[in-house]
């Protein structure tokens, strides 16, 4: 992957080769190989690249034959060589070997549509200088970003909100529905970013901007059938056909000019992904895992076991609690966002200890949850659903129990849980239905916004401009599709793939591959019965059946174990002074998001306890990382610009050439 | 008992545990909330939430509230929380 930034100006003013260099230097990290500019008169595109294929000659920009269309691309296009193949035929002639070249030459094809064929994972931007439009697109599910600003009719793009702001004249402050949003539903909605005037393209959407205007497109819907209308293929027809398409999945995944590695949690879906590396692609697999301290989040004992039973080097990372603390700015410099779990923190390190071993590439298992049913909101949702026909008893609501042993065992806690739950099961027609008793939880930290900020957010509803994204069949799907879409649309695609994803991967200029999110297999998978994902209460039922050949039992029966990192003793611990420093009554008065009073009362009720609540714990990592945020990109913004690099390539069409 | 001790005990009570809930579940706030105010619905406690309270009544007032006690019935608001307690504390006594 790489990092690309551009400027398209609609005034008489010319786009600013300085600036372009220190919107992609303040990106650097996500291409720290080569970089290059292309220029003109109304367009400015600057890229930073980490080369992966291609190395000799896949600098960017890069132009078709007559140099009347000029691309910047961040992400991979997996099913390259094969378009290259059609286009060969077709008479176009490449000057690169790359998947870059292979996309220009297909939009020259096809136009906007080449998008329907690509496979892949990408962000990038097409300027066409005959019908002087620029083009910019993003990928389906979302893996890689892509941000903007419109301002007096320019445009300014970018792979991450840094380089946007390396513009001085645009104003940094803080979307505070973006706020509210993130303190509901852990992250922003469909195009808001957590800045003023900072939009994101969201996935599966083209922009097309003219000097005229700009619009943007949707060119790919995650549908769902309506309730029964499932598709026909049989239990063993399905499982051959995922198997295929996962095999394939993977296999254009290895597609590099460099060594690829794999991502090794111990779970089903990344043990799936390396067995399927080390089995049928590459018997010299190193992969990559992550051990906790803590042995409430560790996973090593079940890493051993796949490392024993593929074969496979495995290097693995320690964490230690003060580990997330001392890496907390660091992570919040790129996710950009506040967030409410710290487990971005161990995966920023993880990415480090990739690049450290020479490797720019690994494939992952994130999205199988997603695609396949694994998470336990899918298993609460069922049952309560189940509950709702029937809500005076007493026996429906103990199924929760096998959902969370460990808490029920507490009979305590149990009963108290039971009545968390109940919430809402009056309402099963409600489309937040899965969700609403979560996010109404969450929504409690909002408890802490100050006066101002409350005022300010007088009358709006995030709920509200949720219900406005849902699709019109929405209503018509069962009730686990309706769950997976609200999964897929906010938690995955802005949270995971962002926050836990590639920006975390990024930041050690790694590049992160997701087979479960081929398309492919998205499609295939949204048309089955709900009972292949969620078989009674058992978890990517068809995702086993798939994988159970492949892995040892244990790894296959063993519960879904959701990925987390410390929250209390990551960040309060003799190491750290980020909560002195960060919510200090001087550092809140500054921001005047918070509530100083009620923050002085939290964290006197975080010291006396040692085992705080969830909802605590969110307040907790939410309260000091928008506390971070707005420190790190509005009171003190350094995106260390001091030492600007000359670009490796220029293409310089101004009429008036200036540097 | 004297009817007005047993009142101002029940006072008492109310008020500690509101203190106890204002200072560690809405840190402070203290509007919009009453003797009959949900504490559930409200989103004031919730599941780990009453265990804290739980602890803090039973170490307070150094009773044991029994599994089967602890019920929304018993907990989900100012009033039937004094209550509770003042049951539990009489048959102590008695």
């Amino acid at each position: 992957m790489c990092g690309i930034a551009g400027i398209f100006k609609n005034n008489n003013s010319q786009p600013d080769p300085i600036l372009l260099n220190k919107m992609i230097h303040s990106i650097r990290h996500r291409g720290p190989d080569e970089s290059g500019l292309y220029i003109d008169d109304r367009v400015g595109l600057a890229h930073a690249r980490l080369s992966i294929i291609d190395l000799s000659e896949g600098i960017q920009p890069i132009h078709n034959e007559d140099k009347s269309l000029w691309i910047i691309f961040n992400g991979e296009v997996f099913n390259y060589p094969e378009l290259r193949e059609e286009l060969i035929k077709l008479g176009h002639k490449f000057y690169t070997k790359t998947d870059t070249e292979v996309i220009l030459h297909l939009f020259e094809e096809d136009g906007v549509d080449c998008l329907q064929k690509l496979n892949g994972q990408f962000a990038f931007a097409i300027w066409d200088v005959k019908k002087q439009t620029l083009f910019l697109a993003r990928d389906r599910a979302g893996i890689l970003t892509l941000f903007y600003s419109i301002s007096n009719g320019s445009l300014i793009f970018a792979s991450e909100i840094k380089a946007l702001f390396a513009d001085q004249s645009l104003s940094r402050n803080i979307n505070y529905k973006a706020l509210d949003q993130i303190f509901t539903f852990w992250t922003t909605l469909n195009d808001h970013t957590f800045f003023n005037g900072v939009f994101e393209l969201p996935p599966a959407h083209f922009m097309i901007v003219t000097p005229e205007n700009h619009k943007i497109v949707k060119y790919w819907n995650l549908e769902f059938p309506i309730e029964g209308d499932y598709s026909a293929l049989n239990k063993k027809d399905l499982t051959e056909k995922i198997e295929q398409t996962l095999l394939d999945a993977v296999k254009i995944r290895l597609r590099s000019d460099v060594p690829v590695g794999s991502y090794l949690s111990g779970g089903l879906d990344s043990s799936g992904i390396t067995s399927i590396i080390k089995n049928n692609f590459n018997n010299k697999l190193n992969s990559f895992g992550i051990r906790f301290e803590d042995e409430d989040f560790d996973e090593g004992s079940f890493q051993q076991e796949m490392v024993k039973f593929l074969k496979i080097d495995q290097s693995e990372l320690y964490i230690k609690n003060e580990d997330v603390g001392n890496s907390l700015e660091s992570v919040l410099w790129h996710t950009e966002k506040p967030i409410l779990r710290t487990s971005p923190a161990p995966l920023f390190l993880l990415s480090s200890l990739v690049h450290n071993s020479g490797y720019k590439v690994v494939l992952t298992g994130e999205g199988a949850d997603e695609i396949f049913g694994g998470y336990n909101i899918f298993k609460e949702t069922k049952i309560r659903n189940f509950w709702s026909r029937y809500p005076e008893s007493k026996m429906r609501p103990l199924l929760l129990c096998k959902l969370y042993p460990y808490i029920f065992k507490d009979k305590r806690l149990g009963n108290t849980l039971i009545e968390f739950f109940k919430s809402g099961i009056d309402d099963p027609g409600n489309p937040l239905f899965s969700h609403l008793v979560r996010w109404n939880n969450t929504s409690r930290i909002k408890n802490f916004f100050s006066e101002n900020v409350k005022s300010t957010l007088q009358g709006y509803n995030a709920y509200s401009d949720l219900l406005n994204l849902l699709p019109q069949d929405f209503r018509k799907w069962d009730y686990f599709a309706k769950a997976q879409y609200l999964e897929i649309i906010i938690f995955m695609s802005n949270y995971l793939l962002s926050s836990q994803g590639d920006r975390m991967a990024m930041a050690n200029s790694v590049e992160i591959r997701l087979p479960f999110l081929d398309h492919r297999l998205i499609e295939l998978m949204s048309r089955v019965n709900p009972e292949y994902k969620l078989n009674g209460l058992n978890e990517k039922f068809i995702l086993k059946e798939v994988l159970k050949s492949r892995l040892p039992a244990s790894i296959i029966s063993r519960p879904k174990n959701p990925y987390r990192a410390p929250i209390k003793r990551g960040l309060i611990n003799a190491d750290s002074e980020l909560v002195e420093r960060y919510l200090s009554e001087s550092e809140l008065k500054k921001t005047g998001l918070f509530d100083t009073k009620k923050v002085k009362l939290f964290l006197k009720k975080m010291l006396k306890f040692e085992k705080i609540s969830e909802i605590d714990g969110m307040a907790l990592i939410g309260l000091l990382s928008t506390q971070i945020i707005y420190d790190k990109f509005i009171n003190n913004f350094n995106n260390d610009l001091n030492d600007l690099r000359q670009f490796d390539l220029i293409f310089d069409y101004r009429s008036n050439k200036t540097f | 008992m004297n009817e007005s001790i047993v009142k101002e005990i029940d006072m008492e009570i109310s008020e500690k545990i509101k203190e106890f809930i204002i200072d560690n579940f809405l840190f402070g706030e203290s509007n919009h909330f009453d003797e009959n105010t949900n504490f559930f619905e409200k989103g004031i406690l919730d599941s780990t939430g009453i265990i804290e309270l739980v602890s803090f009544i039973e170490q307070t007032y150094n009773i044991s509230v029994d599994d089967e006690e602890l019920v929304t019935e018993n907990f989900s608001n100012l009033n039937r929380i004094t209550n509770y307690i003042h049951s539990k504390v009489h048959s102590k006594v008695t």
